[in-house]
């Protein structure tokens, strides 16, 4: 066991220093500003083996963590609005890499599809909406939501409703888990509604009704009244 | 008991020393990484923290039991104490065995430690096995990094050694990826590095395929995969304690 000598034993010039020493540190740092990392410092994409080789057989933890990284490139700096400076192609090979090193990870689509994808830009919107629909493809049953929102976007900000209803087409044709709500399944058939086709919608509507999938009864009973609606304002404009 | 004895030596050592402590900053500071990453997380917050927390305790973990190992074991050869051990009436391989159980002991705990923070982000079931994956990993290291402090005979070398041979371990399935990969070009060099890779995985363990932040995050693994890597890590640590016991048998101290 050792034991330190008493405080008392340093010498008067050995304190100061070291306080000297302390305030220069203190006061070097203090001089230095806090970086933020700008758009154009947003490097191009690694691909995904050599994430793979970075993370130490980590893939879940490191995906995650690059997502953190990737989200701080344009946040704040001198641009008023977010992200909208990002160079995007870089910005979806980010977000492919992330997410062939964890398929099973949602961080990057929730961020394509809820933060990139709602830049006033369109045809930065337009991009990163087609990377989520392109990855939807991949694994429909857990992707969904993304393609969900996709279709909201595309309706509701851009308001280009062949593009929505593409986007709904896809999730009602490829999601088939019985986790996939009726409202995500039925998007289709209300966008074409709002694009007019009241007659396509009724069809799809009746043929939704017809496979039996819904089974709550106050549900069946508000689409029944739904396709009586829609059936009868198409003889109407017909 | 001798080799139970050594075995006790070896954990009163560590108990007394400092690892439990540095056991105790590193859950505190992986906690609270964890925390400020959930704070800036836009989602998947509790994901985020579980494999934060993981990956920092199974690094953390993997290199406290090296540097403890290998200054344990060369201090006491720098002390002259292994040649009092030595010329005690105890065969080598009861000793080499014992301090190694001691050492397996000690990664253990600290498997067991590193395990119970993650309670509070993963089923019990799934941390569970993920601690006893961790474990057998820590027992792997410990028993590298015994060979590598007895062969090597140095502090330094032998951690870098150590350390060098786990971040090997646990990327080879990625180099062998790569390797394999559609980028590469054909060519008789590329053959060449990717045979040479192949090589080389054959004599490390695949510990990428160990202790897997996954069974956290998106449920346990299938039962005849997760039995696979624990075999393969057991076999690994016997070939480690066979080759250290080799060394250690015909040096001459």
């Amino acid at each position: 066991m050792t034991h330190d000598r008493p405080l008392s034993s340093v010498p008067a010039w050995l304190w100061l220093l070291l306080a000297v020493a302390l305030a220069l540190q203190v006061a070097w740092q203090t001089r230095v500003p806090g970086r933020t990392l700008e758009a154009e410092d947003l490097p191009p994409a690694p691909t995904a083996a050599a994430l793979r080789l970075a993370t130490l057989g980590e893939p879940e933890a490191g995906a995650r963590l690059a997502m953190l990284y990737l989200q701080s490139f344009d946040l704040r700096g001198g641009n008023d609005t977010p992200y909208q400076r990002l160079d995007y192609a870089r910005l979806i090979g980010w977000l492919r890499a992330l997410l062939e090193l964890d398929p099973r990870g949602q961080y990057p689509l929730f961020a394509a599809a809820r933060i990139y994808a709602e830049v006033p830009d369109s045809a930065r919107s337009r991009r990163v909406l087609e990377f989520v629909h392109e990855a939807f493809l991949d694994d429909p049953d857990r992707r969904w939501p993304w393609l969900a929102h996709a279709a909201l976007l595309a309706k509701h900000r851009l308001g280009d409703l062949p593009l929505a209803r593409r986007y709904a087409a896809a999730v009602q044709r490829h999601a088939r888990s019985p986790a996939v709500p009726l409202w995500a399944r039925q998007m289709e058939v209300f966008i074409l509604e709002d694009m007019g086709e009241l007659e396509a919608a009724s069809i799809m509507l009746g043929g939704l009704l017809e496979t039996g999938a819904i089974h709550d009864p106050g549900e069946l009973r508000f689409l029944r009244e739904r396709l009586a609606e829609l059936e009868q304002r198409a003889r109407t404009a017909k | 008991m001798p080799a139970a004895n050594l075995a006790y030596l070896v954990v009163l050592e560590a108990r007394r020393g400092g690892l439990p402590w540095l056991a105790g900053a590193a859950i505190v500071l992986s906690v609270g990484l964890a925390a400020f990453l959930s704070r800036i997380a836009l989602t998947e917050g509790a994901l985020v923290q579980a494999s934060a927390v993981a990956a920092s305790l199974r690094l953390c973990a993997a290199f406290l039991i090296a540097a403890h190992v290998a200054s344990s074991v060369l201090r006491e050869v720098n002390d002259k104490g292994l040649e009092l051990f030595l010329a005690l009436p105890l065969a080598r391989p009861v000793q080499y065995l014992g301090r190694l159980a001691g050492f397996v002991a000690c990664g253990l705990a600290l498997a067991a430690a590193f395990a119970l923070p993650l309670l509070a982000w993963a089923p019990p079931a799934a941390v569970a096995l993920w601690g006893l994956s961790l474990a057998l990993e820590l027992a792997l290291i410990a028993a590298a990094a015994l060979f590598f402090a007895l062969a090597l005979s140095q502090l330094v070398p032998a951690i870098a050694a150590t350390a060098g041979f786990y971040f090997l371990a646990r990327s080879i399935g990625a180099m062998q990826a790569i390797a394999t990969g559609p980028l590469a070009v054909p060519s008789a060099r590329t053959e060449f590095a990717r045979w040479t890779v192949d090589l080389v995985a054959l004599l490390v363990p695949r510990l990428d395929q160990a202790t897997q932040t996954a069974w956290l995050l998106y449920g346990i693994p299938e039962p005849r995969a997760y039995l696979t890597g624990l075999a393969g890590m057991l076999i690994y640590t016997l070939l480690l304690t066979a080759a250290g016991l080799f060394d250690f048998q015909r040096r001459s101290l």
